[in-house]
């Protein structure tokens, strides 16, 4: 079974990087962009029987940092 | 007076954090590898290396955070041993929740390396007894991920409880405050970007970083 985790910044905190690939987005001629934000995928792979809660103990003890990330966890 | 130094698969700056305390302090330094299941007996001081542990995979100081030897190392400091975490050690002392907030991608983008002037916020630390209040110190920063971010309540409490201990004299990489270097609520837990270990001798450009080994000698001895 996979779950895919989906890890963001939380709303207001600054993203670098995001404003970096908006500014080359926008250096390759694309226009009409209004913001870039990037986070981070994480996809696993897993028995059944690993439940929702204990993924959701996953992304907050190790995968996101919840002083500036938020998670979404998505199971197919 | 006993010290550990702990590295971790990445660490760089080990090394030199060991010669620092051992040639300022006279302490006893021992390195300790991550995965050591607890630290050795009779510490004054705990010091977290600059570097790239586990490099900076996930999150920077992330995966050290969760290593064994950082459980004790949060036992000890909730002891009240003194805990100093540099550059990366910083990273990871917000990772293990030893110290609030996060640090992030510089502004900048860039990498910053090189010598920048601090404001030293507060010298009743052990940590910074070595300095007057106010003071302007040079010590060297060389990081990708020192931007730091706390929200604005964390912000207002670490300035009303006098827990920054050093601000940037000039815009570094973003931080909120200029925050170079914060305390933990028991003023034994310091995390800080620069690095007060490669400032130490004539020899490294000046020696701004030897007062806080002399302040944590005089505050231990």
């Amino acid at each position: 079974m996979k779950t895919r985790i989906f890890v963001t910044l939380k709303n207001g905190v600054l993203d670098p990087q995001g404003k970096a690939i908006h500014h080359a987005i926008e250096g390759l001629g694309f226009s009409g962009v209004h913001d870039v934000r990037a986070g981070r995928l994480i996809e696993i792979e897993h028995e059944p029987g690993v439940s929702k809660a204990d993924l959701e103990t996953m992304c907050t003890k190790l995968l996101a940092n919840m002083v500036i990330e938020n998670f979404e966890i998505e199971q197919a | 007076m006993r010290a550990a130094v702990i590295q971790f698969p990445g660490s760089n700056c080990d090394r030199d954090m060991a010669v620092a305390i051992r040639d300022i302090t006279g302490a006893e330094t021992t390195l300790v590898w991550h995965r050591a299941g607890e630290l050795p007996d009779g510490l004054d001081l705990i010091a977290i290396p600059g570097g790239f542990s586990y490099g900076d995979y996930l999150r920077s100081g992330a995966m050290a955070a969760r290593s064994p030897v950082m459980q004790a190392v949060v036992k000890a400091a909730e002891r009240g041993v003194p805990v100093l975490g540099v550059c990366n050690g910083f990273q990871i002392l917000t990772e293990a929740g030893l110290l609030p907030g996060a640090l992030m991608r510089n502004a900048g983008i860039s990498f910053v390396c090189r010598t920048v002037g601090l404001t030293v916020e507060n010298n009743q630390s052990a940590f910074t007894k070595g300095y007057s209040t106010g003071e302007q110190v040079q010590i060297p920063v060389a990081h990708h991920d020192g931007n730091y971010f706390a929200d604005s309540e964390t912000l207002d409490r670490l300035e009303g409880e006098g827990r920054i201990a050093f601000r940037y004299a000039e815009n570094v990489n973003g931080s909120a405050r200029n925050i170079a270097g914060v305390l933990n609520a028991g003023g034994n837990v310091l995390g800080m970007m620069p690095h007060p270990e490669r400032m130490t001798e004539a020899v490294h450009g000046g020696s701004d970083g030897r007062r806080l080994f002399e302040g944590l000698l005089r505050q231990i001895a």
